[in-house]
């Protein structure tokens, strides 16, 4: 294990980033409020991106992330704030639409240009977003990576960003709460989100039996329920979310609906 | 022909046989399937949460089996509400295919994943065979009773439409 002031800098770093993506977010609900042909922000978003953050703060700095170097419990729980609470929150309250609010409308072109390309098309498929989630989950736990992180302060830097920027990537890839260039259609979406949720699953019971290395049994074990049941709650979250806008978009139109209540 | 919002109800609701039975279906598996881990599994730690499997083939059938599951029980009740706002519930179908889909998982579990893969047992250190004796019955059971539901309803069906042609 490092030492701590390897520690702490790492931690500060995440501290501070995460700081400044706030202030640029509160500064942005203000540009776009000032925008009089648009509706004021929900306030509700701000809410979620507070608590992203916050959860991604507690499992990257703080007693808990501390208490996660030693042992894997811990180590479990922040990998569950970051790699599924922080992203699921953060995707709720919309960075991209504020983004886009809060530019002037050449420079939010130039964005959704961005968006549009075929770069950012690969990148939110569920297929791709999935494969670098739980690929890079099992890249952590099945391969000496775990050791490796563990004695190499900068290793634990792109992983931990890895862990939370693939979560979110597999979120909005899911879900789609702010503008995607390309949309998958539902049935697509949810098998590639059952296959996700199954490799999930095989991987914590993989861990339970086979714990990574320096990690003992026991709290192997520990660290596996809570990263199955967990896991299970916060997709849960997901799989409602999914079938919400399933269910609001096959709502049937009144011609329809006129035919359904007619006996022919 | 003009009909009662109560009749037109009645006959709206046999235009969706196939999402009645489907939705109860997918109710029933992944009801089943949580039933069955928070009783055995986490209340009395009958079996556990891996029971190494000799196969790994065990292993990822049963992920991609949770995996279903957790997804039919929210979609199905995601189904029901649709039926609904469409007035086309039909609680009879419903609760046959609900009954058909637990049945079928209990007898898929207690034959397949016990007796063939031997994923796991229902309890360990016990004579086994009365455990998987009733079951597989219970099971059956589930699924006798789907059928006859299914034919009732489907029976109620026909009744109904004739009357209406008289």
């Amino acid at each position: 294990m490092y030492s701590e002031t390897n520690l702490l800098t790492v931690a500060n770093l995440f501290l501070v980033a995460t700081i400044f993506f706030t202030f640029m977010y509160v500064s942005a609900i203000f540009l776009s409020n000032r925008k009089p042909h648009l509706q004021k922000w929900p306030l509700m978003r701000l809410l979620f991106w507070l608590t992203g953050v916050l959860s991604a703060c507690i499992a990257l700095a703080g007693p808990l992330a501390e208490a996660g170097h030693h042992d894997f419990r811990f180590h479990m729980g922040g990998h569950l704030l970051l790699g599924m609470l922080a992203p699921l929150l953060i995707a709720l309250s919309a960075p991209m639409t504020l983004l886009l609010r809060s530019l002037s409308t050449k420079n939010a072109k130039r964005c959704t240009y961005l968006l549009k390309s075929r770069f950012a098309r690969f990148y939110v498929n569920p297929v791709t977003a999935s494969v670098l989630n739980i690929g890079g989950l099992w890249l952590l736990y099945a391969t000496p990576l775990f050791n490796w992180m563990h004695s190499s302060p900068v290793l634990f830097f792109f992983v931990h960003i890895h862990i939370f920027a693939a979560g979110y990537l597999f979120t909005i890839s899911i879900i789609y709460i702010d503008p995607v260039s390309h949309r998958h259609n539902y049935t697509y979406r949810t098998v590639v989100f059952i296959a996700a949720l199954a490799v999930h699953g095989i991987l914590s019971k993989y861990i339970y039996t086979n714990p990574p290395d320096g990690v003992l049994a026991s709290q192997a074990q520990s660290g596996a329920m809570l990263m199955y049941y967990g896991g299970d709650l916060i997709d849960l979250v997901l799989i409602i979310l999914l079938f919400r806008d399933w269910y609001q978009s096959a709502k049937p139109r009144q011609q329809e609906e006129e035919a359904c209540l007619s006996t022919e | 022909m003009t009909h009662t919002p109560e009749s037109r109800n009645k006959l709206s609701k046999h235009l969706f046989k196939q999402k009645n039975l489907w939705s109860g279906i997918l109710f029933g598996l992944g009801f089943a399937a949580f039933a069955d881990e928070v009783i055995f599994h986490q209340l009395l730690h009958w079996h556990k949460f891996y029971d190494l499997s000799s196969t790994s083939v065990g292993l990822v059938s049963d992920g991609l089996f949770h995996a279903f599951s957790w997804f039919a029980t929210v979609g199905s009740l995601y189904l029901v509400a649709d039926l609904r706002r469409r007035q086309g519930l039909w609680p009879k179908m419903w609760w046959s295919g609900k009954l058909l889909g637990a049945g079928g998982f209990q007898l898929y579990d207690g034959l397949i994943q016990h007796k063939l893969m031997r994923i796991h047992q229902i309890r360990y250190h016990v004579n086994i065979i009365y455990y998987d004796l009733i079951w597989n019955i219970i099971a059956v059971i589930l699924i006798i009773v789907g059928i006859y539901l299914y034919k009732k309803a489907t029976l109620d069906a026909k009744i109904l439409e004739a009357s209406n042609h008289v």
